[in-house]
């Protein structure tokens, strides 16, 4: 594991994109699972005799 | 790890050369392979759409999503296995990780995370039919394909491509469920195209396959040889394009488009094999993939017309069916 003292201003702003990129990642994998549940959820209810 | 212990020894030389620069998130996005996405989203999305069944809009785009990423983690896994011969090959030295810009390992674990996510997914947003077809269609291609067929025989980029085949079948059943005929003709198509498309190709770079001993088709079986099977195999292609007309899949848009093109392919086909195209080594320049030497335009021009072709069958198919145009259905 590299030293984060001796980390150039490069390797900083390369570790930077890449965390937000993860992170951009991330967040849209939890809303895609959120809406997916959503949408399929309704269209269950919709198709529930009451 | 044993796996990735497995990173060949020329990758391991260029990534020491290379340490010292940082990966970026560009180049995590280039182990993807994003033009061959581009294609896979393609074809996908034209048997989402000619399966004829309506899907919701949120959960079309979730399936497509899911097959690209699909598609781009095989592409990641495929990087990680062939570092060794990318390195060697002026097309692809380039490349993340032989050119060490990237770990062979980060590209291994973004492969097999973006696999499973990308199937559980699809399973859970469309249906497991769906998800199963992906999941067979990435182990198929990253296993199968790469780290057995691409290194073994001459028949790699025949029963490989299927890999390349499957998108819109996923995508037929991602819309309904099922892959009827018409489904597996539209996989069929594709199967039956891979051969002179990539064997026209490797006619102008086999020195590059031939120093990573890839034992592409010109190596192996010579250039002549290559040339009469990219001819017998576009004298099966070219019939096969016009039916799904007899199916019901394709309209007299694409009977005109299937029949005119299939001529031009059968043309270009009939030149290659008349021309000397891979007799001499070395037959491309180091300008791209279109810029060869005389010699070599025959198999230049059906490489190229292959791609144009191919669009155009699925992108006639895609149009005929978003404008509600009758098929033929002459069966």
């Amino acid at each position: 594991m590299s030293d984060p003292a001796r980390e150039s201003e490069v390797e900083a702003k390369a570790r930077r994109g890449r965390n937000i990129a993860l992170a951009l990642g991330l967040a849209l994998f939890v809303i895609l699972v959120f809406v997916v549940t959503i949408v399929r959820l309704g269209a269950s209810v919709t198709k529930q005799p009451f | 790890m044993a796996m990735t212990e497995a990173v060949p020894t020329a990758a391991a030389n260029a990534t020491s050369a290379n340490a010292r620069a940082p990966a970026r998130w560009q180049d995590f996005i280039q182990l993807l392979k994003p033009r061959v996405m581009s294609l896979v989203v393609f074809t996908a999305l034209t048997g989402m759409v000619c399966a004829g069944t309506p899907v919701h809009p949120f959960l079309a785009a979730v399936a497509i999503l899911c097959i690209a990423v699909g598609a781009g983690a095989s592409g990641a896994l495929n990087m990680w296995y062939d570092a060794d011969i990318d390195a060697q090959m002026r097309r692809t030295r380039g490349r993340p990780v032989p050119a060490g810009r990237v770990q062979g390992a980060d590209a291994l674990a973004l492969g097999v995370v973006l696999s499973m996510f990308s199937v559980m997914l699809m399973g859970m947003a469309l249906n497991w039919l769906a998800a199963g077809l992906l999941a067979f269609t990435i182990v198929f291609y990253a296993v199968v394909y790469t780290m057995w067929l691409k290194r073994w025989t001459a028949q790699n980029i025949v029963i490989g491509g299927l890999a390349g085949a499957l998108p819109p079948v996923i995508g037929w059943a991602a819309a309904t469920g099922s892959t009827p005929l018409n489904a597996w003709l539209l996989c069929a198509i594709i199967f039956m195209w891979t051969p002179p498309h990539f064997w026209a190709l490797s006619l102008y770079t086999s020195e590059d396959y031939r120093k990573a001993g890839v034992p592409m088709m010109p190596i192996v079986a010579g250039a002549a040889s290559t040339r009469r099977q990219i001819l017998i195999y576009s004298l099966l292609f070219a019939p096969l394009c016009l039916a799904p007309v007899l199916t019901g899949l394709g309209g007299p848009v694409y009977l005109a488009v299937a029949a005119a093109g299939g001529l031009v392919f059968l043309l270009l086909a009939w030149r290659l094999y008349r021309s000397k195209a891979g007799d001499a080594p070395a037959q491309r320049n180091d300008d791209g993939l279109y810029d060869v030497r005389a010699s070599a335009r025959d198999a230049r021009n059906l490489f190229a017309f292959s791609i144009l072709y191919l669009t155009l069958l699925f992108a006639t198919l895609l149009a005929e069916h978003v404008m509600a145009i009758k098929p033929l259905e002459l069966l």
